[in-house]
């Protein structure tokens, strides 16, 4: 067990590396979610409650963010795949559950970064900052991002370096999640089909949680199962996560 | 380190390996028996696809057998996977440090990765980065580096933890013939410094003649012959290649040299070959006689043995020719490099 709290520790500090050294890189990432907030708030209507659009628009963003860092980091363990570090890795002590979870705790820390970003950009508008409720959504989405990092790093390790492979299966799953997930439009008036697409989509769950809490609001019901939605994905993700890269040779 | 063991640093038995894609069934290595003592010094010699980095692959616990056993430093390397790494060095085809990281910190956490405290892994990495001639790039993103400085490094951390069996997968393959050379010197003097095990593959000639006391030739996933350089080429006689003006005189000298006693005669055109035993010792008399029947050369070079001849007499194929067939196609080799 120690091992494997000192692998686990050893292989994230390597992954968080570039990151302290090269910390625009992490605002490059998130480029697409600023645009979109920056091209869709000025179109948001006002919400019938009479609050201000961002502060529902906000949440999705950040949710957005999370899950589009996350699912993109497969691609920096395919770099590793091709280029033979992720093969000396293999071959040294290191166990192989600490070679996934390692890499999958590190999401946390640029999806937090991101959050601090997005939040510092809107607040000077018309967004209310309550840093309790943002400060718990953080940790709603913290489980969140460690759950999609490590289904992300499954995908790479399943794609073998077939590039391709990875992209069109992340592509091809990104997009509807943040969809069903009511992350860019409210899910209200969807057809039936949809709204039950998006009731088995955990990402709906966390969005639901974050919104209330980024309102400052502690609904109970709301966050336990924001919560649960991401530890749904977090467990499913390492299980996941953990089988592939055991296999991985 | 793990217990001490007295026993021979790599033994495998009956050691093989299939894959299956696409239905098609490659029998990469087949049945290896070998047995390479404490402080060796091997090549594996062989054409590409010959098996030598399935072998390794093996070796270093990366994929089980197929059937067969091996053992590396005492530790059965399926049963005993752990131990084996925690022995070994391990340097592979590709860059074993991460492009986007700095060379020092691979070494560092390399070093943490073999249980080494934080301060031993900052002191052996300060020590490899001197020992590798590598100061001036250590703290640069892997990335910029030249191959031959990548391949200094890649070696750097598979000696992190001092290992009593290192492999290196083609360690010279994409450098230039200089990065080669100082390569080869690298490894010759490591392995006189750690006295370790040194086990490395390459489809040079030159190299596992200039590196090796024992090259290990596989083909088709077999061991076809297994000696020192020396010993395997003085099986074989020198090369003493003959020109003359026309192919009629080629062919009157081949029929007078064909009496040469122990030697092989091969006519092309205007050339003829004559391998014999201490060839360059009778070069003169041959010159001399041939003169004398009318038909004196009009060019002659004398070769000693090399590796490739060797190769050449045990498959009929010249090695070098066997490194132009066709490559595998592109998503092979990926499903190699990520396999
Ligand atoms: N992962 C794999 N899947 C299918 N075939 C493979 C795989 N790895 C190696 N091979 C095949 O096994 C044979 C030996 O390959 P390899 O051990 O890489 O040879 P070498 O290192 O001597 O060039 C080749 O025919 C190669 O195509
Ligand atoms: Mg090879």
């Amino acid at each position: 067990m120690t091992t494997f709290v000192a692998d686990t520790l050893n292989v994230m500090n390597r992954e968080l590396k570039p990151v302290w050294r090269e910390p625009m890189a992490v605002v490059f990432a998130m480029i697409q979610p600023l645009v979109f907030l920056g091209l869709f708030a000025p179109l948001l209507p006002e919400m019938a409650t009479g609050g201000s659009a961002l502060q529902w628009f906000v949440p999705g963003i950040v949710a957005m963010t999370a899950l589009m860092g996350a699912s993109f980091t497969g691609s920096n363990l395919m770099e590793e795949m091709q280029s033979g570090s992720h093969e000396r890795q293999l071959v040294s002590p290191l166990g192989r559950p600490a070679l996934l979870v390692g890499r999958a705790l590190k999401e946390v820390v640029p999806m937090l970064m991101q959050v601090a970003i997005i939040v510092a950009v809107v607040t000077p508008f018309s967004f209310d900052l309550h840093l309790g409720g943002v400060l718990a959504a953080a940790l709603v989405l913290s489980l969140f991002s460690i759950g999609v990092g490590a289904l992300s790093f499954a995908l790479a390790l399943a794609s073998k370096g077939q590039d391709w492979m990875f992209w069109t299966i992340q592509q091809t799953l990104l997009f509807p999640a943040l969809l069903t997930a009511g992350v860019l439009l409210p899910m209200d008036g969807a057809p039936q089909w949809l709204e039950i697409v998006s009731t088995l989509n955990p990402m709906t769950y966390v969005v639901d949680a974050v919104r209330a809490l980024f309102a400052g609001t502690y609904p109970a019901d709301v966050v336990a199962q924001g919560v649960a939605g991401a530890a749904v994905v977090a467990v499913i993700g390492l299980w996941v996560g953990v089988r592939a890269m055991r296999r991985s040779s | 380190m793990t217990t001490t063991h007295t026993g021979p640093a790599i033994v495998t038995r009956g050691l093989t390996r299939h894959f299956t894609s696409r239905k098609q069934t490659v029998e990469a290595v087949q049945g290896l028996d070998l047995e390479i003592g404490q402080g060796e010094l091997v090549a594996f010699l062989g054409p590409n696809g010959a098996g030598k980095s399935t072998t390794l692959r093996m070796l270093t616990t990366l994929i089980p057998p197929t059937s067969g056993t091996a053992s590396v430093a005492g530790h059965d390397v399926v049963t005993g996977q752990r131990d084996v790494r925690q022995a070994i060095g391990f340097v592979g085809q590709g860059n074993g440090a991460g492009h986007r990281q700095l060379g020092r910190d691979e070494l560092i956490s390399q070093g943490r990765a073999h249980g080494l405290s934080r301060a031993d892994a900052h002191r052996r990495a300060g020590e490899l980065i001197a020992d590798l001639d590598l100061e001036a790039v250590a703290d640069r993103k892997v990335s910029s580096l030249s191959g031959g400085q990548r391949r200094r490094l890649d070696i750097a951390m598979g000696l992190v933890h001092l290992p009593r069996v290192l492999f290196l997968d083609e360690p010279s393959t994409g450098l230039d013939p200089q990065n080669r050379i100082n390569l080869q010197e690298l490894i010759q003097r490591l392995h006189a410094e750690t006295g370790s095990t040194v086990v490395l593959t390459t489809h040079y000639l030159e190299e596992a003649d200039a590196l090796a006391g024992r090259v290990i030739v596989v083909d088709h996933g077999r061991v076809i012959a297994d000696d020192s350089a020396a010993r395997l080429k003085s099986g074989l006689g020198d090369l003493v290649r003959l020109g003359f003006g026309s192919a009629s005189d080629a062919a009157r000298a081949a029929g007078r040299l064909s009496r040469v006693p122990d030697s092989r005669v091969d006519t092309s055109a205007e050339t003829v070959d004559l391998r014999v035993k201490d060839g360059s010792a009778m070069v003169g008399e041959v010159l001399a006689d041939l003169a004398a029947d009318g038909v004196p050369p009009t060019r002659v070079e004398v070769a000693r043995p090399t590796l490739d001849d060797v190769f050449l007499d045990l498959t009929g194929r010249s090695l070098r020719e066997t490194q132009q067939t066709p490559e595998p196609t592109a998503t092979e080799i990926e499903s190699e490099v990520a396999a």
